[in-house]
């Protein structure tokens, strides 16, 4: 596990390199085309402050800003015990520090996510369409997939990758921009040196379409293959593959039609979430496109359902190459030596809990957030009384016995 | 042309202690990892201590007659709490099994009583024991795969060298010994 992390982290700062220098010489050869020679320091100067300005802001306050629009809520552990208790579970089974924070979003459109750039400042979400439908072991899986995410840091690294391709699509705005209204005036003026300046425009200009584009595409691969490896995460801590697969199966049987919050979640944070919660952006289901941020969900679904012999990082290698058929797995290298024998657990015999308790609890859970507390009567019924109302008489609506 | 020779053999000394400090640490990091994960796995524990009567004084009070499987949990209980000074893993981990077992059929024994399993008292000690067990399960898995790591550094080159040097020991597994959890897992197509 400790060498996936550290395997990730090379991977990352890499990337981020590599698209950095993107972004620089997107800014220099912008600057030389349409300053003339010695703009180039102010076309790196922009684009050096671009990129400062959005990496400062998502990385103290992306998390903020991300839990808010979504309307998450956070929880304490009596508003939904099932839920904090599973969380608590999958923190002692991935090893985490600190307890996450566990945050509800009322929203019928069963999904979850991670955010937070560190394990030790994390939060897991889940919304209450997920609550309602899944089962305790199913719950399980999904918050351990998420875990997985936490634990691979890939907020963090998605943030940092996804503000470089933000800062990219900037440039390239502005480059365009200027070419469209600003540019050709100021170039008249500076005869001198003309063609090696025309040649600068021109690659430029390439970089500004180019960039973007290539900027997305490594991008969204970069957020699949995350996917999977926090699909193999999953099965590692819980030791139980089938119970995310068949959470997969009823989550992309449940979004067919987008989520009511589907406008609210831009590109940038539709990653975080365990399934895409634009339909029209995860592609059809079969097959993944090079702008899909998740992998199809059944192929997803198949891999683990592979899984025979074991839970861990290797099985879950060897299940992927089986499935996909690419010679080439997802686990980095050094992690799959690092891998021990790890045996799948028997699914627990414990009887499901019925759908109604579910949706019991997960709407007390609302209630609760709301501040109403709960009047149990001797009639079998619970009265939820308003914070307004606190502290009066109240009379049971079914036998009229007064509390 | 000496002072290079020498600057390069101090290099080299510079470098190979440099990395023996480094297996150092990690065998280090990796021993706390174990205590810590062991002390995750005694929270556990003793939070099942402190619900079994609980739960034990509720059932008894819709199915006083099913006495032997509460004798069984409570006396399972009793021995749990006597091994846990003792510092054999494998001798705690076989008493909490025995405990794990007999509360299973405590609550399977609860499936034939509706008023029970109405009992609000009762449902939530449920979820706690659910979720404590879990707990437990999860725990234990994380001990065993930290011991795994040290126990693999102290015995391979080199790091068991300096593992022996500073006398690094290894570490107990906290192993469920079960007939039915040994057997090769079923495999569906």
């Amino acid at each position: 596990m400790w060498e996936q992390i550290r395997s990730n982290q090379r991977k990352s700062i890499i990337l981020v390199i590599v698209m950095a220098f993107f972004l620089l010489a997107m800014g220099w050869f912008g600057g030389e085309g349409f300053y003339g020679p010695g703009g180039g320091t102010i076309g790196l100067m922009i684009a050096i402050i671009v990129w400062i300005l959005l990496t400062l802001t998502s990385y103290f306050s992306g998390h903020s800003i991300f839990l808010s629009i979504s309307g998450a809520r956070k929880i304490k552990r009596e508003d939904h015990e099932v839920l904090w208790n599973v969380v608590e579970e999958m923190k002692i089974a991935s090893g985490m520090p600190n307890m996450p924070a566990v945050y509800i979003v009322d929203d019928p459109t069963p999904n979850a996510f991670a955010t937070g750039r560190s394990p030790d400042k994390a939060s897991v979400a889940v919304t209450t369409g997920l609550l309602e439908r899944l089962t305790r072991s199913e719950l399980q899986g999904v918050i351990a997939h998420e875990m997985g995410h936490i634990q691979n840091r890939d907020v963090l690294y998605m943030m940092m990758i996804g503000v470089m391709v933000g800062a990219i699509a900037l440039l390239a705005d502005i480059g365009v921009r200027m070419l469209f209204y600003g540019g050709r005036g100021r170039r008249r003026t500076s005869s001198g040196g003309g063609q090696a300046q025309a040649i600068m425009m021109i690659v430029a200009i390439v970089l500004m379409i180019l960039a973007p584009i290539v900027a997305q595409i490594v991008y969204f691969a970069i957020s699949r293959k995350r996917e999977y490896l926090a699909d193999a995460s999953a099965s590692q801590f819980t030791r139980y593959p089938e119970a995310l697969a068949s959470a997969l199966e009823k989550i992309s049987g449940l979004i067919r039609k987008p989520s009511k919050d589907a406008d609210k979640v831009n590109r940038i944070i539709a990653p975080s979430y365990i399934i895409n919660p634009i339909p029209a952006a995860r592609g059809s289901g079969e097959k993944a496109s090079l702008f899909s941020t998740h992998p199809p969900t059944k192929e997803r679904v198949r891999i683990l359902r592979a899984m025979a012999g074991g839970a861990g990082f290797g099985d879950y290698d060897m299940a992927f190459r089986r499935v996909t058929g690419k010679p080439v797995g997802v686990i980095p290298f050094r992690s799959l030596e690092a891998a021990e024998k790890v045996e799948i657990k028997k699914p627990d015999d414990m009887p499901a809990e019925k759908h109604i308790d579910r949706v019991r609890q997960s709407t007390d859970a609302l209630w609760r957030l709301n501040k109403y507390t709960f009047i149990p009567c001797d009639c079998g019924t619970k009265l939820k009384v308003p914070p307004e109302l606190q502290g009066q008489r109240i009379t049971c609506p079914h036998c009229g016995r007064k509390h | 042309m000496e002072w290079i020779v020498l600057i390069v053999i101090l290099a080299v000394i510079i470098i190979f202690v440099g990395w023996l400090i480094a297996i150092y640490n990690a065998l280090v990091r990796l021993r706390n990892a174990v205590k810590n994960a062991f002390s995750q796995i005694d929270v556990q524990l003793k939070r099942r201590y402190d619900l079994i009567p609980n739960l034990v004084e509720t059932v008894k009070g819709y199915a006083a007659h099913e006495r032997e499987t509460l004798e069984a949990v409570t006396k399972a209980r009793q021995q749990a709490i006597d091994v846990s000074g003792l510092d054999s893993v494998q001798e705690r981990a076989r008493v909490e099994n025995m405990l794990t077992q007999t509360l299973k059929s405590l609550f399977a024994v609860s499936e034939n009583y509706p008023d029970l399993k109405a009992n609000e008292n009762f449902l939530k000690l449920q979820e706690e024991l659910t979720t404590t067990e879990n707990k437990i399960s999860f725990a234990r898995q994380f001990y065993n795969d930290s011991v795994m790591q040290l126990n693999n550094k102290t015995e391979m080159f080199p790091s068991n060298i300096i593992a022996g040097m500073f006398n690094f020991k290894q570490a107990e597994f906290f192993e469920v010994e079960e007939e039915a959890e040994r057997e090769a897992p079923e495999v569906k197509f």
